[in-house]
């Protein structure tokens, strides 16, 4: 479920060794019905915990935080007409941006798989 | 709001062996979704869906003056009820402002049936029974005497006729009659909260769980699906059903809801709020109720700030996506010259301002 080269944030998002940055499958799950992604531009500067977009459910919104420091380098375009992919395949072909990161060492910092499933076992 | 442990309703151990979401609704843990709001949005407008609606409040009016005091704490005229009759109504404090949105059924001549919200049962049966002293009638706070699940869809009828030899074609909208679902007593009521055709009935909590289960396999021909309080919020949104502590609530009075329809200021007798409801009439309101569509990319959602041309102008009381009308809507409070169709607005999502068109309402009405 979890892949295991991606790192995890206790807000539910994955950041991967290039610095693709998705939500979890269990923050799909805990929206449901994803209806609306709000992403920023190509060239925005990211920083570490703060918000850089939105997800909206039906009922709920749902703040993106950085896992990193960086660069939006590319968005994922194909959300906009079609935020549903978010609950079809989150880890995958769903991913939200690509941040081109300011400093790699950063990711050592964030949950393992193995920590990231503890993590939302013990919710 | 309410302390100590959330309330459960009688199917709360069947809510959770469907795997249903649960999420704390004023004080009460309930279903928010199963298979998902949209699919069971969906299922409630093309075929049938099942909701467990038991935290809803019931309060008994009975006696011989039992007319006269509903009369007395509700805005609608009771007298114009038949037997097996029901209607909306509203119960107001004195200044006009909303205690709760109310379903009045006459059961008999001397008995009156009154569903009311879930996280308002106790203030309405203390409202009530405050003004019952001068009256010979009692007031009863029946909520735990009654489980109340909802049938409701096109495929409804078909549904719940399963299950009892009441003649439910014969039963028009907004009547009831009381009968037995699979043997056991129930009320069953042709009213509904979704803009669909449908049926609410209020059986005993114990014999509840065997009921829901029946109406499922039942319904399960016509793809019926347990339906949650996600969906019940889209289907009334889009069916423009006001909602407590939203729409309505102390500091609103019926006329701004766009609920003067409710108001029989030409009945017989006083009733709580009627001074101050006479002084609206007379001096008019300033703001109103009205819907709205999503122009520019975003949601407008419960509490957004709406402004005209960059100007603080009201609020918004309920939004959000509408699976059946395929846009993003949403209600709000406008000034009342700019409370009609066709007003440019902006909906402040997340601090900037999205374009939105104020529209005519309700959003969705079901073909007969």
């Amino acid at each position: 479920m979890y892949p295991d080269q991606y790192k995890y944030t206790k807000e539910h998002e994955w950041v991967a060794p290039d610095g693709t940055v998705g939500i979890t499958d269990h923050a799909q799950k805990e929206l449901g019905d994803i209806v609306y992604v709000d992403l920023p531009k190509p060239g925005a500067a990211v920083e570490t915990g703060k918000s850089f977009g939105s997800v909206e459910s039906v009922k709920a919104v749902s703040d993106i935080y950085s896992p990193v420091d960086g660069e939006i380098a590319e968005v994922n375009e194909a959300l906009t007409t079609a935020p549903e992919k978010l609950n079809e395949d989150p880890h995958g072909a769903a991913w939200l941006v690509k941040i081109k990161l300011s400093n790699a060492s950063q990711l050592d910092g964030l949950m393992s798989k193995a920590d990231y499933e503890a993590y939302i076992g013990g919710l | 709001m309410s302390e100590g442990p959330l309330k459960k309703t009688p199917l709360n151990d069947v809510h959770r062996a469907l795997k249903a979401k649960m999420v704390d609704f004023g004080g009460w843990d309930m279903p928010v979704q199963y298979s998902g709001i949209i699919d069971e949005h969906q299922a409630v407008r093309t075929a049938v869906g099942l909701f467990d609606v038991s935290h809803m409040g019931e309060i008994e009016v009975k006696g011989p003056q039992a007319l006269d005091l509903v009369n007395y704490v509700s805005t609608n005229n009771a007298a114009k009820l038949k037997l097996g009759q029901a209607h909306y109504s509203g119960l107001l404090y004195e200044h006009g402002g909303f205690v709760d949105d109310i379903l009045v059924h006459k059961v008999a001549d001397d008995h009156y049936f009154i569903c009311v919200n879930a996280s308002n049962q106790d203030k309405d049966y203390d409202h009530i029974a405050a003004h019952a002293g001068n009256f010979d009638a009692t007031v009863e706070n029946a909520g735990p005497r009654y489980a109340q699940l909802a049938v409701q869809g096109p495929k409804g009828l078909a549904t719940l006729q399963k299950l009892t030899t009441t003649d439910l074609a014969s039963i028009k909208y907004y009547h009831f009659t009381d009968g037995a679902v699979s043997g056991t007593p129930a009320r069953i009521a042709r009213t509904g909260y979704t803009g669909e055709d449908g049926f609410e009935i209020y059986i005993a909590p114990e014999e509840s769980p065997r009921i829901w289960n029946e109406l499922l396999d039942a319904g399960q021909e016509f793809g019926i699906k347990p339906a949650g309080l996600g969906a019940r919020n889209t289907l009334r949104l889009e069916a423009k059903m006001a909602l407590y502590g939203h729409e309505i609530d102390a500091s609103i009075n019926p006329y701004e809801a766009d609920l003067g329809w409710i108001v029989k200021l030409d009945k017989p007798g006083d009733f709580v709020g009627r001074k101050a409801l006479e002084e609206v009439q007379k001096n008019g309101i300033k703001r109103k109720l009205v819907g709205f569509e999503m122009v520019g990319r975003g949601i407008g959602r419960d509490g957004y700030e709406v402004q005209l041309n960059g100007v603080n102008a009201g609020w918004v009381t309920s939004g959000g996506p509408a699976p059946t009308v395929g846009k993003n809507i949403g209600l709000c409070y406008l000034p009342v010259e700019q409370a009609v169709p066709g007003v440019a607005i902006q909906v402040m999502v997340r601090n900037q301002p999205v374009d939105a068109i104020t529209v005519a309402t309700p959003f969705y009405k079901r073909s007969k």
